[in-house]
């Protein structure tokens, strides 16, 4: 296959950037769309340009650090991330928009790349369990009923890769927030800071100057996970019950 | 001995207590918070519809006669007697829904500057299907707010309309619509409330936590019928004057 690519090139945080356009030849159906990426930078390297910069690290959709939105989706046509998207989602001749994730939380620090650690703060303020250290505690101390398992594994899927902000319209991360009050909230582990932690949690969203839910439904579209939509609104439910009873 | 025999959870909310700051008041959390604001906005919106609900309800008894119209709207004035000295329940509710219009719309205004300044970089690559509810809702919230002072003044203070009356409800309501704008103007304007109200209910359920995948389809329905029930039952009025059924 024979692609073009447009793809965003800016300098550092601070210059200016734009889209530049390159010509792909040789790409393979079967190769990830990561992988057509490094066929381009093999080819810039040999004619002495700068190779275009991208995270990545497991390239097996478990980790979260591939962040590009291909021609306006976040991680591309279809549902996975971008290393687990193959060429065969494209055909011969087709040109490709390649962008950064765009969010005023996230800024660019170079081409590709945008620094995601607001994302980390957020759980630092609450995304945690308070745990006695020591040896492991037996598998099935804590009792959890089964369909509580099962809605915290359903969330606890978040690879954190944020592309729920990256699609919504209003650059909220009320998704990956959710996720992870759904996911520990639910459990008996969880519970101790059933209140601090979502409250902690939506502050925290806030103060990094990420948007508000406006129930687009573009995040729940976007993730390659399946985080379902609906984890918002149990995340404003326990919000409003713990502005009401958290104690003083 | 594990760590589970010293009994979870009291154990972990114990260390939990001892480490937490003091938290303001709710009323402080809700007004901080963008899932606080969006739940005033959600208050305030369901207490208009209810308010809009009832209101379109009383319009309809148009359809009896002037006597019957100018009777209730008299009536209106004289809510709650004796309990309540006149115009007293009319105060009170204009009050309630003076409140509601502005935090509704103070919310709005914070909530979308907020949403706008997260996203200040465009895609180049764009779609057309973003957001079609939240471009409906900013603008057609913008509509509701303009269409609120000219109702109020063209019905209640008659400022605007030419040949109205004074306690005369049934005969002003005939001489707004039976200009070409003031039917444009309440038109436009009911079916901008229909498209609010299809998404905003369902949204205000999302908000305060009550939407479910089991409820998403009867929470969809109720939207759907609010939204063309009170478009169809408002609309009828001007339609109605327009043909000659109510003249
Ligand atoms: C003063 C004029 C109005 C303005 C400027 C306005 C604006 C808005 C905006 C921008 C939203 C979306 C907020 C967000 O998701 O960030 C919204 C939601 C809503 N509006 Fe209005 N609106 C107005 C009048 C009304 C009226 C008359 C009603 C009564 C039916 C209403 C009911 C609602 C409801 C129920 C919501 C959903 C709240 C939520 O998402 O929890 N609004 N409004
Ligand atoms: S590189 Fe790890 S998820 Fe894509």
């Amino acid at each position: 296959m024979k692609l073009t690519l447009r793809v965003w090139r800016q300098k550092n945080a601070d210059a200016p950037g734009a889209m530049a356009a390159y010509e792909v030849d040789g790409v393979s159906p079967d190769m990830s769309f990561l992988e057509m990426l490094d066929t381009l930078n093999e080819d810039l390297i040999v004619q002495g340009e700068d190779p275009v910069a991208f995270d990545h690290d497991c390239r097996e959709g478990i980790c979260g650090a591939c962040s590009l939105v291909i021609n306006g989706d976040a991680h591309g046509p279809e549902r996975t991330t971008a290393c687990q998207l193959h060429m065969r989602s494209f055909r011969d001749g087709d040109t490709i928009d390649v962008e950064p994730w765009r969010a005023a939380a996230f800024p660019v620090v170079r081409d590709l790349v945008v620094d995601r650690t607001a994302l980390d703060r957020i759980i630092q303020s609450g995304g945690y369990v308070t745990a006695p250290t020591g040896s492991a505690p037996d598998a099935h101390a804590v009792a959890v009923p089964k369909p509580d398992a099962d809605h915290a594994f359903v969330h606890a899927e978040c690879i954190g890769c944020g592309a729920c902000v990256a699609a919504c319209p209003n650059g909220s991360a009320s998704l990956f927030t959710a996720a992870k009050v759904n996911h520990l909230n639910v459990l008996p582990q969880g519970a101790p800071e059933r209140e601090s932690r979502v409250l902690d949690m939506v502050a925290q969203m806030d103060a990094e100057g990420f948007g508000g839910c406006t129930l687009a439904g573009e995040c729940a579209t976007a993730c390659p996970k399946g985080i379902p939509l609906q984890a918002i609104t149990t995340m404003n439910k326990e919000w409003l019950r713990a502005a009401r009873t958290s104690k003083r | 001995m594990s760590w589970t025999s010293c009994g979870w959870p009291p154990y972990g909310r114990r260390m939990a207590l001892a480490t937490r700051d003091r938290r303001p008041p709710t009323v402080r959390t809700l007004w901080d918070s963008s899932v606080g604001k969006k739940t005033v906005m959600a208050v305030t919106g369901l207490i208009m519809l209810g308010y809009l609900v009832a209101h379109m309800a009383g319009n309809l008894k148009i359809f009896f006669g002037a006597d019957e119209f100018n009777g209730y709207a008299h009536w209106l004035r004289h809510l709650g007697a004796p309990v309540l000295h006149s115009h007293w329940a009319l105060w009170i509710v204009r009050v309630g829904l003076v409140v509601s219009v502005v935090l509704h719309g103070v919310c709005a205004f914070q909530l979308s500057r907020r949403d706008i300044k997260a996203r200040p970089v465009r895609y180049a690559h764009t779609k057309a299907r973003t957001s079609y509810a939240t471009r409906t809702m900013r603008w057609g919230g913008v509509i509701l707010a303009l269409f609120v002072v000219w109702h109020l003044l063209d019905l209640t203070t008659l400022t605007v309309n030419e040949n109205a009356q004074a306690g005369h409800p049934y005969e002003n309501v005939v001489a707004t619509f039976s200009t070409w704008y003031g039917n444009v103007v309440y038109i436009v304007a009911m079916l901008a409330l229909g498209l609010h109200i299809r998404h905003g209910f369902w949204s205000a359920a999302q908000t305060l936590g009550v939407g479910s995948a089991a409820r998403a389809r009867l929470l969809k329905g109720a939207a759907n019928l609010l939204a063309a029930g009170l478009t169809i039952g408002f609309i009828s009025v001007p339609v109605a004057v327009m043909t000659g059924v109510v003249n």
